[in-house]
C-alpha cells in the first residue's frame, strides 16, 4: 500500500534540523528551538502512530506501508530506490524511536538550559532523528546504509559536543572509528548479498520493474547451509550473515567492538539516553532480525552471534559492578542488554530481542534521563562516590529510577521482567539447530543468568549509592577544587524542572507495564487462556523462523495463516496447540528461577552496599580488564607507530617528498648546465655555429650524402 | 688556361674559411660585420660558378635574394651596432654579454 504520509515521518525532523541550524542559530531564542525540535519529531511521532495503527496501517495489515519518494540509483541490475517501507518490525521501531526520542527532546530542552550551543544540540539531534528513521524505514540496503552512517555521523557529532574538551573529541573520533570498522563489514555484506540474490531490496515492488524476489526472500528457497566453520568463507548465507553481524557488532557495541560506547558517555546525557541506549546502539538488533531468513540459513553465524553476545553480556556486566561514573555504569549495562538480544538473535528468538529492544528503550531511556536529572541537580557531578542520600532532594527522579530499576534487574511484572525471561527461556528451550549441542544453550543460559544477577546487583549498587546512604555531595574534593570556585559552592541538590520530570513519569510508567505487550502464554495461561502475546503475534508474520518445529508444530504453518487475527481473537485451540503442556511448566519453572536470580542480586546488593557503598572493587573491573591498554598497545600504538615511522618519514618524506624534490633538482641542475651554452658572448656562439656545421659536413663526408 | 670551375670553389672556400675565422676571433663588432659579409660573398660566387657552369640561371636568382637579405641585414645590424655604442661607447662585443642594453 503506498502512502506519501510515510516520508513525512522522516522528513520533518530533517526539516527541523534545518529550521534549527539556520534560523535558530540567529534568533537564539531557546524557546522557539524547542518547540520546533520537539515539535517536529512530535509529527513524526503522530504519523508513525497513524500509520500504524489506521485501518490497513503497517502493523494491522500483511503489507508493508511504502513510500516511493525517488529511483535513487538504476545501473545494470542493481535498483535501490530512496523508498520507504513500513512493515510490522519497522513499525514496531518507528513507534518507540519516535515516541522515546519525542520525550528525551523534551527532556533535553530542560537539561541543556542555558548552554552556548543550544540550537546546535538540537538541529544534531533533529537529524539524529531523521537518520535513524531512515535507517530503519528504508526499504532496500543500500537506504539503510544510508541511515546507518547518518546516524554513526550524528553520534560523533553529538559526543563532541563539547568540542572544547579534549576528552569529547577523542571519544567521538573513538565511537567514529570503530563505528568504521563495523561498517566495513556491512558494505561487504551488502555486497555479497547483491553478488548472491541479485537485489538489494527487502520488499517486492513489482511496479518498478525489479528482480521477481528480493534480497531476502531469495533465501527462502535455499537449502540451510551446514554448520561448519567452513561455510563462513563459503561466500553463501553464513558469509553474508557474519559480514552483516560484523556491521552488527560494531553499532551495536558487542565485543570486540564495544570499546566506543563507555567513551561516548562524554556526550551530553540526553544523547545517552536517545543514541547511546534506546535508538542506535539497537540498530545492529534491527538490522539482524530484519535480515533473520538470512541467518535462519546460516547456523554458524547464529552461533557466533550467541557467542559474542553472551560474551558480551557477562563481561560488560562484570565492569558495570566496578565503575564509579554513573553514567558508565549504564553504558556498561546498555552493553550487557545489548548482548542479551544478540544471545537471543543468535537463539533464533528474534522476536524476544525486538522485545528487549522496547522494553529496553524504555527503561534505560529513563535510567539514562534520571542519571541526566541527577547529575543536572548537583552541578555536574557524575561520580557516585559524591552522591548519595539524593532521594529526600529529587523525590520524583528517585521514584521514576526505582522504577527503571526494577524493570532492569528482572523484578517480577516490571517490564525488564518479561523481556529478559523470554530471552533465558528461548536460550534454554533453544533446539540444537545453531549450537553445538543442546548442553550448549544451557551453558549459554547459565551465561545469561549470571548476567542478570550481576545486572541486579550493579544496579543496585547504582542507586544505593546515589539516592541512599549518607550524603557526600557536600565532601569538597581538595584536589579537584583548588581555587574557590564559586560555582562549586555548596551544593544544595534540587529537583529537576517540569520539563524533565515529565518524561521521566512517562518512561516509569512504561517501564512499569510496559512488559504486557509480550506476555508470553506460560504466564498468561495462569489468569486466562486467551493468549494474549501481542507483540509475538504481531511480529511472527515478518521474522524468520529457524526451520525446526519450535512448539511442536510444523514451521511451514507458522507464519501464512493469520497470525494476525490470532493477536485480537486468540482461540483457545490454537494456544493449545503452539504450546505443549510439559514446555509451559518448564517456562513457569525457569521464570520462577530467573525471579529468584533478579531479587537475589537486588538483595544481595541492597545488604552489601547499603553498608559500605564505597566498596573498593576489584581492580581489574575497575580498569575494564584493561581492554583499551591492550588495544592500545596491540593495535593502537602499532598502527601509530608504523604511520609515524613508516608511513611518515620512510613512505611520505622518503618516498613522495623524494620524488618531487628529485624532480625539481634535476631541472635545477639542467638548467644549470644549460646555463652555459647562453654565456651572452657572441663569439662563443658562432663557434657553436661553426662546429656544428662543421660537424655536419663531416657527417656527410663521412656518410656519403644521402640518395634521395 | 681556362679557369676551371674548381678555381672558383677554392676562392669561395678560402673567403669563406677567412670570414668564419674573423667573425670568432674578432672582438670588433664592425670587423665581424664585415667577416659575416665576406662569408655572405664568399657563397654568392659558389652560386654564381655553378650557375656558369650548369648553365642555369637559378644560382643567379639566388645570388639577388642574397644580396637583398644582405642589405636588410646590414641596415639592421648596423642600427644595432649604434644602439650599442651609444650606450657602452665601445664596440667589443664582449662587453655586451649580458643580453640586455
Amino acid at each position: 500500500m503506498e502512502n506519501n504520509l510515510l516520508s513525512l515521518i522522516i522528513f520533518a525532523p530533517l526539516a527541523g534540523a534545518v529550521i534549527n541550524w539556520f534560523v535558530g542559530r540567529r534568533l537564539r531564542d531557546e524557546r522557539f528551538i524547542g518547540v520546533v525540535a520537539c515539535g517536529s519529531v512530535a509529527v513524526s511521532a503522530i504519523v508513525a502512530f497513524y500509520l500504524a495503527f489506521m485501518s490497513g496501517g503497517a502493523l494491522r495489515s500483511e503489507t508493508p506501508v511504502l513510500d516511493h519518494i525517488w529511483t535513487w540509483l538504476q545501473v545494470g541490475t542493481l535498483h535501490a530506490d530512496f523508498g520507504l517501507a513500513m512493515d510490522r518490525l519497522s513499525g514496531t521501531y518507528a513507534l518507540f524511536i519516535t515516541f522515546v526520542g519525542f520525550l528525551i527532546h523534551l527532556f533535553a530542552v530542560g537539561y541543556m538550559h542555558g548552554e552556548e550551543g543550544f540550537y546546535r544540540f538540537f538541529a544534531f539531534l533533529n537529524l539524529f532523528m531523521f537518520s535513524m528513521l531512515t535507517l530503519v524505514l528504508g526499504d532496500n540496503f543500500v537506504l539503510m546504509f544510508v541511515g546507518w552512517e547518518g546516524v554513526g555521523l550524528c553520534s560523533y557529532l553529538l559526543i563532541g559536543y563539547y568540542f572544547d574538551k579534549k576528552e569529547a573529541g577523542d571519544a567521538a573520533k573513538k565511537a567514529f572509528i570503530t563505528n568504521r570498522i563495523g561498517d566495513w563489514g556491512f558494505v561487504l555484506g551488502i555486497m555479497l548479498t547483491f553478488f548472491v540474490t541479485g537485489s538489494v531490496s527487502f520488499f517486492a515492488n513489482p511496479g518498478a520493474g525489479e528482480a521477481a524476489h528480493t534480497a531476502l526472500s531469495f533465501f527462502k528457497n535455499t537449502p540451510v547451509e551446514p554448520f561448519t566453520a567452513g561455510a563462513i568463507v563459503a561466500g553463501g548465507a553464513t558469509s553474508i550473515a557474519v559480514l552483516l553481524f560484523i556491521g552488527a557488532a560494531g553499532k551495536s557495541a558487542q565485543i570486540p567492538l564495544y570499546v566506543w560506547l563507555p567513551d561516548a558517555m562524554a556526550g551530553p546525557t540526553p544523547v545517552s539516553a536517545l543514541i547511546h541506549a534506546a535508538t542506535m546502539v539497537t540498530a545492529g538488533v534491527y538490522m539482524i532480525v530484519r535480515c533473520s531468513e538470512i541467518f535462519v540459513h546460516a547456523p554458524t553465524a547464529m552461533f557466533i552471534v550467541a557467542v559474542i553476545g553472551a560474551a558480551t553480556a557477562l563481561f560488560a556486566a562484570t565492569i558495570g559492578l566496578a565503575q564509579n561514573d554513573i553514567k558508565k555504569v549504564l553504558a556498561y549495562s546498555t552493553i550487557s542488554q545489548l548482548g542479551y538480544m544478540f544471545l537471543a538473535c543468535g537463539m533464533g528468538a528474534f522476536i524476544a530481542a525486538i522485545f528487549h529492544v522496547i522494553t529496553h528503550a524504555f527503561f534505560k531511556a529513563l535510567l539514562f534521563l534520571g542519571s541526566g536529572s541527577v547529575i543536572h541537580g548537583i552541578q555536574n557531578e557524575q561520580d557516585m562516590r559524591r552522591m548519595g542520600g539524593l532521594r529526600k532532594y529529587m523525590p520524583i527522579t528517585w521514584i521514576t529510577m526505582i522504577a527503571g530499576w526494577l524493570a532492569i534487574s528482572g523484578f517480577p511484572l516490571f517490564a525488564g521482567f518479561f523481556s529478559k525471561d523470554e530471552i533465558l527461556w528461548k536460550t534454554w528451550s533453544a533446539p540444537a539447530f545453531s549450537m553445538p549441542s543442546t548442553g550448549f544453550s544451557k551453558f549459554l543460559w547459565f551465561i545469561a543468568a549470571l548476567t542478570a544477577f550481576l545486572t541486579a546487583v550493579y544496579m543496585t549498587r547504582m542507586m544505593v549509592m546515589t539516592f541512599w546512604g549518607g550524603e557526600r555531595f557536600r565532601e569538597t574534593d581538595e584536589s579537584k577544587h583548588q581555587e574557590p570556585d564559586h560555582h562549586h559552592g555548596p551544593v544544595t541538590p534540587h529537583e529537576s524542572p517540569w520539563l524533565m520530570t515529565v518524561p521521566l513519569i512517562v518512561l516509569a510508567v512504561l517501564s512499569t507495564i510496559g512488559g504486557f505487550i509480550g506476555v508470553p502464554y506460560a504466564m498468561s495461561s495462569v489468569f486466562t487462556h486467551q493468549d494474549v502475546n501481542v507483540l509475538e503475534h504481531t511480529l511472527e508474520p515478518v521474522v524468520a523462523s529457524i526451520p525446526v518445529a519450535t512448539h511442536g508444530e510444523p514451521a511451514a504453518a507458522a507464519p501464512a495463516e493469520g497470525a494476525h487475527e490470532r493477536a485480537f481473537v486468540p482461540a483457545e485451540e490454537v494456544a493449545h496447540l503452539t504450546h505443549s503442556p510439559e514446555e509451559i511448566s518448564a517456562e513457569r519453572w525457569l521464570a520462577l528461577v530467573s525471579v529468584l536470580i533478579g531479587l537475589a542480586g537486588i538483595g544481595i546488593g541492597w545488604v552489601i552496599f547499603q553498608k559500605r557503598p564505597l566498596m573498593q572493587m576489584p581492580r581489574i573491573l575497575e580498569n575494564k580488564y584493561y581492554v583499551d591498554e591492550i588495544y592500545d598497545a596491540t593495535l593502537i600504538n602499532p598502527i601509530e607507530s608504523g604511520s609515524r615511522e613508516g608511513l611518515w618519514k620512510i613512505f611520505d618524506i622518503g618516498v613522495l617528498d623524494g620524488i618531487l624534490h628529485g624532480l625539481g633538482d634535476a631541472v635545477t641542475e639542467l638548467g644549470r648546465l644549460a646555463r652555459y651554452l647562453q654565456a651572452g658572448f657572441v663569439r662563443a656562439y658562432a663557434a657553436i655555429i661553426l662546429v656544428g656545421a662543421l660537424i655536419l659536413i663531416g657527417l656527410f663526408a663521412w656518410m656519403g650524402y644521402p640518395n634521395p | 688556361m681556362e679557369p676551371q670551375l674548381s678555381w672558383y670553389l677554392a676562392l669561395s672556400a678560402i673567403l669563406f674559411t677567412i670570414g668564419v675565422t674573423g667573425v670568432i676571433i674578432k672582438r670588433n663588432i664592425i670587423a665581424m660585420f664585415m667577416c659575416i659579409e665576406l662569408m655572405l660573398n664568399a657563397v654568392n660566387l659558389t652560386f654564381v660558378a655553378f650557375a656558369s657552369f650548369f648553365q642555369d640561371v637559378t644560382g643567379q636568382l639566388f645570388v639577388f635574394i642574397v644580396m637583398t637579405v644582405a642589405a636588410a641585414e646590414a641596415a639592421v645590424g648596423l642600427g644595432i651596432i649604434i644602439a650599442i655604442f651609444r650606450n657602452r661607447e665601445t664596440l667589443d662585443v664582449d662587453e655586451a654579454s649580458i643580453l640586455k642594453l
